[in-house]
C-alpha cells in the first residue's frame, strides 16, 4: 500500500447508500479498443478536475488502430488517480476496475490489490469471448475472484432497456454502454453529471439521436447506482487544497503545443512547425495546425529529415523552426541536427520518447533516447538537452527551449516521452505578464558583420536573415573560419571552432536555475531523476521522509549542460539512486562526469515507474 | 531594375552577383558556364540583391551558393529542397533557388525533390545534371546509362537510368525545362525563364564533368552535331529542327515520330509545341524522346499556373485571422473547461 491508494471499504448494508469520505482513489477503466475507454476516461477526467481534486492519469491503449475485438491484444486502459492531496501520478494500483469483457479483466486483474472493486459487465462474459480472452472457466462464477469486492452488472441490457424508446438501430444503442457505465462510476464518485451531458450535446450536435441516447444512458447509470441496491455505500473526494488560481485539465502535449506558441508570441515572431506523424508526437502537429490564427505555419514533411530541415530553414528565414517526432524519427534528424549545430541556428527538436529501439513498442513509455539526444550525431556536436518533469511542464519547458536557443543561437532537444504526452494532470493557468520574455535582436547592421562573430557573453553568433540589405552571407555544414565564416580546413581553426561550439552550450549552464535538492542538503540516499518519472521518485522519497530516513531528491530539467550545483549536492550524499525507464543511461553520464557510484535502478517495461517500486528500491539502500 | 531594398538606387550588374570566394571547380567544369550565366540573368529581374537565397545540397555543384553574392546556405547531401521549402514558406518575399545535382537531387534527395515540386513551392531547382558523381570521385549516379563502367561499377552498371525531366512531369511541376551548360544565350533564356516563373521551376541543365564524365553529352550536344541531334522547343511553334530546317516531329496517332520535310510533309504536319497543356502528358512523351532514336529536345517543356504551396499556407493564416482574429495568448490558455480554487 502506498501514500497515494486508499481501500474503499465496505459498511453494513443500509436502506440508503452512505456517502464516505476518501483521500485518494485510483480507478482504471479497461475494455475493448472499440469500447470508447479512452473517452470515458477522459470525460471522468474532465469532472474529476471540475470538482477540484488533484489528479494524474494514464492512457494506456494498443498501438493497433482496431485490434480483434474481444482479444487481450486489444485492451485499451485509462487510469486515473484522484485525491484531496496532491496528486503526482496516475495511482500504482487501481482500487476500481471497471471491465467492459472478459479480455479486460485477464489483462488488469493482476494490478489489482486485494480487495479491490471489479464493476464487470456481465452480459460481455459469453462463452465466446470468455474463449477469446483464453479463459477456460468464467471467472465470475469460478471462485478465482473470491479475494476482490465484484459487481456483475448487465451493463449491456441495462443500456438497452434504458433507450428502448429511442429510435436507432440496436448496434448504435449497445456502444452507448460507456455512458451508462460512466454514469455508474459518477455515481459512486459522487460526480455531476451537467458538464458531460453538456459536452454530449456539443460534441454530437449534428447527430441529436445520438446525443440523446448517451446522455441518456448517462443518467441510466447514475440511477441505477442509485436504485440497485447493490451498492451500500458511495464516496466522496474532497476538493485538494491546491494553489489558489484557475486551472485547467492539460496533457504534456497539448501542453508542449501551447508552449511552442507562447514561444513565439513571447518572441514575438511566428512559429514554423514542421513534423511527419508519428505515435506519441503527431497530437503536437494536430494541436498546432488549429491555431493558424497565431501565425502558426504547420507542415507536414515527406519525412522526419525534411521536418527537420525545413525547420532549419525556416529558422534561417528569422521564424521560430520546430519539429516533433518520437525515437525512430530521431534517429533519421540526426544529421540534420548536426547541420544545425554547425550553422547555429536556433530549433527547437522535440523527441517523445517510445519504447524499444527501431519501432520498439509506439504506444508505450521509455525514457531511452537521453544518450542519443546528447551525442547521437557525428562528431563533435553538443547540443542543449531539457526534460520536463510533468504534462504541465511541458509548457514552461517549450518557452524554455526556445529561450535557450534564440539566445545561444543553437538547436535544443526537450525530451518528453509518451507518459507525460498522454498523461493529464490540472494546470494552474499562468498569468502571460508572469512567463519569460524572449529577446530577440536580429543583425540589421551591415558595418562589421560577419557571420560568425560571436557575442562575448553567449558566444552566440548573430541571427542575420534574408532580406536584409548589406548582410548577405553564406552559411553550411563544412568547417568555417572562425568569424569571417569561410569554408576552412585549417585544423587549429578546426579545434577552435569545435571548443567554440562546446564552450557556448557550456556557458547555458550560467543562465538556468540551480537545482534544488527535495528533502535535507546532505545524507544518505539521494534519488536522482530527469523527466517523466518525477511525480514518483518524488512521492516515494516523500514516503521515506514522512519516516524520518534520510533520504531527499534532485530533478534534472536541464539535461545539457547540467546545472552548475549538481556535483556539488551529489557529493553530499552517501548513496545515489538514478532511477529511469532505460538501462542506467542518466547514471552512467553522472558517473562519467563527477566519478560518482551512481547506482542505477532501470525499468524496461514500457510502462512508468510505481511509486512502490521505487519506495522498495530506496529501502533496499537505507 | 533598381536596387531598392538597400536605398542605393543603383542598377544591378554581373559584379554585384560575385563573391569574394575562389571559385574552386576544375579547370574546365561545365559549372563555371552555368555560374556565369546565373549572374548574368539575376540583375536583370529587378529583384535587390538581399532577396536572393540560394541553397544547395552537397556535391561539387552544390558549392554554387558561396560564388554567389547574395544569402546562401550549404545544406547537407539531398536537403535543399526541404530547407528552401521552410524558407520560402516564412519569407515568401525572396526568390528561392535550390543547386543540386544528380546524385544529390535524384538519389539521396529523390523523396525531397519529388515532394516540393507536387507542392508546388515557388522555388527554382536548378540540377546539374553530369551523370556522374563528381565530388566523391567518379562512380555512377542514377542517371548514369545502362551499362555504364565506373569505379563503382567496373563491369557497366544494371540499373536503368532514371530522366529528370519525366520524373519532374510526374510530380506535375508547374514549370519544367531543360538546356545545356556550353549553349549560354538558351541557358541564360531557360533560367530568366524559370526565375519568372510563380511556382516550382525545375531545370535540368546537362553540365559536362570533365574529370570523371567528360564528353558525356557530346554525341548530341556538341557544337557539329547539336542542330541535328536535338531540337529545341518553343511554345506555339512546330517542332523543326537540322541544320536545314528540314527535320521535325510528328504525332503519328500512338508515338512520335521524326519525319523529313518535303515529299509531301509540310510544316503543318508537325507537332507545335505547347507548354501551357494542362496535362503533362504530350510533355512526357516530349522528355522521352531521347538519341540517336529521336533528338534531344530543351527549352521549356511545361509551363502552367497554379497556386503555389507557400502562398496557400499564408492564405489560410490570413483567413483564420480573419475568421477568429489575431491569437490571444491569454484566451488560448484559458479554453476548455477551466475551475477556479479560492
Ligand atoms: C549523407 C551523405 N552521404 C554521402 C555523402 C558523400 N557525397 C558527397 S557528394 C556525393 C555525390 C554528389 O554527386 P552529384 O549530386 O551528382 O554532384 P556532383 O559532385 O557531380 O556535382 C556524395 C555521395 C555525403 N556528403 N553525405
Ligand atoms: S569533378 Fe567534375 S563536376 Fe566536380 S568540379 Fe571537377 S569537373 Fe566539375
Amino acid at each position: 500500500m502506498t501514500e497515494q491508494t486508499s481501500t474503499l471499504t465496505t459498511i453494513e448494508p443500509e436502506a440508503r447508500p452512505q456517502i464516505v469520505e476518501l483521500e485518494t482513489v485510483t480507478v482504471r477503466f479497461a475494455g475493448d479498443s472499440g469500447d470508447g475507454i479512452q473517452l470515458t476516461g477522459t470525460l471522468f477526467t474532465n469532472v474529476t478536475a471540475l470538482v477540484g481534486n488533484d489528479l494524474g492519469t494514464f492512457p494506456d491503449y494498443p498501438a493497433e488502430i482496431r485490434a480483434p475485438a474481444g482479444t487481450l491484444p486489444g485492451v485499451s486502459a485509462y487510469q486515473i488517480c484522484f485525491s484531496s492531496q496532491d496528486v503526482r501520478t496516475p495511482g500504482d494500483q487501481p482500487d476500481v476496475l471497471v471491465a467492459f469483457n472478459p479480455a479486460a479483466l485477464k489483462v488488469h486483474l493482476p494490478d489489482l490489490p486485494e480487495g479491490g472493486m471489479i464493476l464487470v459487465n456481465v452480459d460481455a462474459f459469453t462463452e465466446y469471448n470468455l474463449k477469446k480472452a483464453g479463459y477456460t472457466s468464467n471467472p465470475l462464477e469460478d471462485g478465482s475472484l473470491a479475494k476482490y469486492r465484484v459487481y456483475k452488472i448487465p451493463m449491456t441490457t441495462a443500456t438497452l432497456n434504458a433507450l428502448r424508446e429511442i429510435d436507432l438501430p440496436a448496434k448504435d444503442k449497445e456502444r452507448c454502454k460507456n455512458f451508462w457505465a460512466l454514469g455508474l462510476v459518477y455515481w459512486l464518485f459522487d460526480r455531476p453529471l451537467e458538464p458531460t451531458l453538456r459536452w454530449i450535446e456539443t460534441r454530437f450536435r449534428k447527430n441529436p439521436a445520438i446525443a440523446q441516447a448517451n446522455a441518456t444512458a448517462l443518467r441510466a447509470g447514475y440511477a441505477y447506482g442509485d436504485a440497485a441496491e447493490m451498492f451500500t455505500v458511495h464516496y466522496r473526494v474532497r476538493r485538494a487544497q491546491i494553489a489558489p488560481g484557475v486551472y485547467r485539465k492539460i496533457t504534456g502535449n497539448e501542453a508542449l503545443a501551447l508552449g511552442l506558441i507562447a514561444a513565439s508570441q513571447l518572441a514575438g515572431r511566428p512559429l514554423f512547425y514542421a513534423s511527419y506523424p508519428i505515435t506519441p508526437a503527431s497530437d503536437i502537429l494536430h494541436e498546432l495546425a488549429v491555431h493558424k490564427n497565431f501565425g502558426v505555419r504547420t507542415f507536414q514533411a515527406e519525412d522526419e529529415i525534411a521536418a527537420m530541415c525545413a525547420a532549419i530553414g525556416a529558422a534561417f528565414a528569422g521564424y521560430l523552426g520546430a519539429t516533433g517526432t518520437s525515437g525512430p524519427g530521431m534517429c533519421l534528424k540526426s544529421e540534420a541536427i548536426n547541420l544545425a549545430v554547425m550553422v547555429e541556428l536556433p530549433v527547437v527538436i522535440c523527441d517523445i520518447q517510445r519504447a524499444g529501439p527501431s519501432t520498439g513498442m509506439p504506444t508505450k513509455t521509455e525514457q531511452g533516447d537521453l544518450l542519443q539526444a546528447l551525442f547521437g550525431r557525428n562528431s563533435e556536436s553538443p547540443v542543449a538537452v531539457v526534460a520536463p518533469a510533468t504534462p504541465a511542464d511541458c509548457f514552461f519547458m517549450a518557452i524554455e527551449a526556445f529561450r535557450i536557443a534564440i539566445k545561444y543561437m543553437t538547436p535544443v532537444i526537450l525530451l518528453s516521452d509518451g507518459y507525460l504526452a498522454n498523461g493529464a494532470e490540472p494546470w494552474r493557468l499562468p498569468s502571460v505578464e508572469e512567463l519569460p520574455k524572449i529577446e530577440i535582436r536580429f543583425r540589421t547592421d551591415p558595418n562589421g558583420f560577419f557571420p560568425y562573430l560571436r557575442d562575448p557573453e553567449t558566444l552566440a553568433r548573430p541571427w542575420a536573415i534574408p532580406g536584409t540589405p548589406g548582410l548577405e552571407h553564406r552559411i553550411g555544414g563544412l568547417e568555417k573560419q572562425h568569424i569571417t565564416g569561410n569554408v576552412s580546413y585549417d585544423p587549429k581553426n578546426h579545434e577552435l571552432m569545435v571548443k567554440l561550439r562546446a564552450e557556448k552550450i557550456a556557458r547555458i549552464a550560467d543562465d538556468i536555475p540551480p537545482l534544488e535538492v527535495f528533502g535535507e542538503p546532505e545524507g544518505k540516499v539521494l534519488v536522482v531523476g530527469w523527466g517523466s518519472t518525477y511525480g514518483a521518485i518524488t512521492s516515494a522519497v516523500e514516503h521515506w521522509q514522512k519516516k524520518g530516513a534520510s533520504v531527499s531528491s534532485i530533478h534534472l530539467r536541464y539535461l545539457n549542460p547540467f546545472p552548475h550545483n549538481l556535483g556539488e549536492i551529489l557529493h553530499r550524499f552517501e548513496k545515489i539512486l538514478v532511477p529511469e525507464l532505460n538501462l542506467g543511461q542518466l547514471a552512467l553520464l553522472l558517473r562519467g562526469r563527477y566519478l560518482v557510484d551512481a547506482i542505477p535502478f532501470s525499468k524496461v517495461q514500457g510502462r512508468p515507474f510505481k511509486i512502490s517500486e521505487i519506495i522498495d528500491r530506496i529501502g533496499e539502500l537505507l | 531594375m533598381t536596387l531598392e531594398g538597400n536605398g542605393q538606387g543603383v542598377k544591378l550588374t554581373k559584379k554585384d552577383f560575385v563573391s569574394d570566394q575562389e571559385v574552386r571547380w576544375c579547370p574546365g567544369c561545365g559549372d563555371y558556364a552555368i555560374l556565369a550565366q546565373m549572374q548574368k540573368v539575376l540583375p536583370e529581374l529587378g529583384i535587390p540583391r538581399e532577396k536572393f537565397v540560394f541553397v544547395s545540397g552537397i556535391g561539387c555543384s552544390s558549392r554554387f551558393p558561396y560564388y554567389m553574392n547574395t544569402y546562401g546556405f550549404h545544406g547537407i547531401h539531398g536537403r535543399a529542397p526541404a530547407i528552401a521549402t521552410g524558407i520560402k514558406v516564412c519569407n515568401p518575399d525572396l526568390s528561392v533557388w535550390v543547386v543540386t545535382g544528380d546524385g544529390d537531387g535524384l538519389s539521396i534527395g529523390g523523396n525531397h525533390l519529388l515532394h516540393v515540386m507536387r507542392r508546388n513551392v515557388d522555388i527554382k531547382i536548378v540540377l546539374f545534371n553530369n551523370r556522374i558523381y563528381g565530388l566523391t570521385k567518379g562512380q555512377y549516379s542514377p542517371t548514369s546509362e545502362f551499362g555504364k563502367k565506373t569505379k563503382s561499377s567496373p563491369m557497366g552498371t544494371v540499373e536503368a537510368p532514371v530522366n529528370p525531366i519525366c520524373l519532374a512531369l510526374a510530380a506535375e511541376a508547374t514549370f519544367v525545362a531543360r538546356s545545356v551548360d556550353r549553349h549560354t544565350d538558351h541557358l541564360a533564356y531557360v533560367l530568366e525563364r524559370a526565375a519568372r516563373h510563380k511556382g516550382v521551376a525545375f531545370v535540368e541543365v546537362f553540365q559536362n564533368c570533365n574529370i570523371f564524365n567528360d564528353g558525356a553529352f557530346e554525341p548530341f550536344a556538341g557544337r557539329p552535331v547539336k542542330d541535328d541531334r536535338m531540337v529545341v522547343l518553343e511554345h506555339g511553334k512546330p517542332l523543326i529542327f537540322g541544320k536545314n530546317h528540314d527535320k521535325g516531329i510528328r504525332w503519328n496517332g500512338t508515338t512520335l515520330e521524326v519525319v523529313t520535310l518535303g515529299n509531301g510533309i509540310t510544316e503543318s504536319d508537325l507537332l507545335v509545341h505547347d507548354e501551357k497543356r494542362p496535362d503533362p502528358a504530350l510533355a512526357f512523351l516530349l522528355a522521352r524522346m531521347d538519341y540517336p532514336e529521336y533528338p534531344v529536345p530543351v527549352g521549356v517543356f511545361r509551363a502552367v499556373e497554379k497556386p503555389t504551396y507557400d502562398e496557400l499556407v499564408n492564405a489560410q493564416i490570413e483567413t483564420a485571422i480573419a475568421e477568429r482574429g489575431r491569437g490571444d495568448l491569454e484566451k488560448l490558455l484559458r479554453s476548455g473547461d477551466l475551475w477556479v480554487i479560492e
